[in-house]
């Protein structure tokens, strides 16, 4: 299940329908999930808000590829992916990733790779307020690392 | 007809999300394609620079020697941040 969203996400609302036996049947065992939030500050810069803006359509279809790769590398059932845009505030959460499996192991690694793979292939950007006004966020190095290392050996 | 979209810094610099463009056999590639737009002025090539710069057709991401058909959609925009 994939949802860009401008309204905030509830946690326990998601496990619930992670693990609510038709979406991923009660052998999955091992539930892994993932919350990315706004930080209150980046690069030596106090972020006093951010917004979040994405390519409607090319994100959906971005983020059905990269599940479709996770579940074609680990025994995975449907895993949920919600992503907000539009105006967000420090604390604020901004990213889920739920996976079910029947072991943690898969479960642990499929979660990572969704995240990391999300992070340099989904179509969004952020641009923080800071005292200096607002500015995009630079995508980062070691987000590409972190990706890489998911090719395959 | 090409379709041409702008996301984040890149739309601010041109000031312009979308544009549309008669397809001419000219435009090979997608770096073709992207030479003719940086040519329309200065912010233009600011904000179509290559090495900040990814390209997507058709919702799909891109290399810059993808071919270009009438009809396409043709995403420019920076390399992506979120999560």
């Amino acid at each position: 299940m994939i949802k860009v969203q401008t309204d905030d996400f509830d946690i326990a609302t998601l496990y619930q329908q992670l693990t609510n036996n038709e979406l991923n049947p009660h052998g999955y065992g091992a539930i892994v999930t993932f919350v990315g939030k706004v930080r209150d500050f980046n690069q030596q810069q106090q972020v006093a808000a951010m917004a979040l803006e994405h390519y409607p359509g090319m994100t959906e279809k971005s983020l059905e590829e990269i599940i479709v790769q996770a579940k074609a590398r680990w025994p995975i059932g449907e895993p949920i992916i919600i992503h907000r845009v539009g105006e967000l505030l420090p604390g604020d959460q901004i990213v889920y990733i739920g996976v079910a499996s029947a072991h943690r192991k898969a479960a642990f690694e499929a979660c990572e790779f969704l995240i990391d793979y999300l992070k340099i292939k989904a179509p969004f950007w952020k641009k923080e307020q800071t005292d200096s006004g607002y500015q995009w966020v630079d995508a980062r190095e070691t987000d590409q690392s972190a990706a890489n290392k998911w090719a395959k050996q | 007809m090409l379709t041409i979209v702008f996301f984040a810094q890149t739309r601010e610099i041109i000031n312009q999300g979308s544009l549309s463009l008669e397809f001419t056999p000219a435009f090979k590639d997608l770096e073709t394609l992207r030479q003719h737009l940086a040519s329309k002025g200065d912010k233009w090539d600011l904000a179509l620079q290559k090495d900040k710069l990814l390209v997507a057709v058709n919702q799909q991401m891109s290399d810059w020697n993808t071919e270009v058909k009438d009809g396409d959609e043709v995403a420019f925009f920076p390399p992506v941040t979120g999560g």
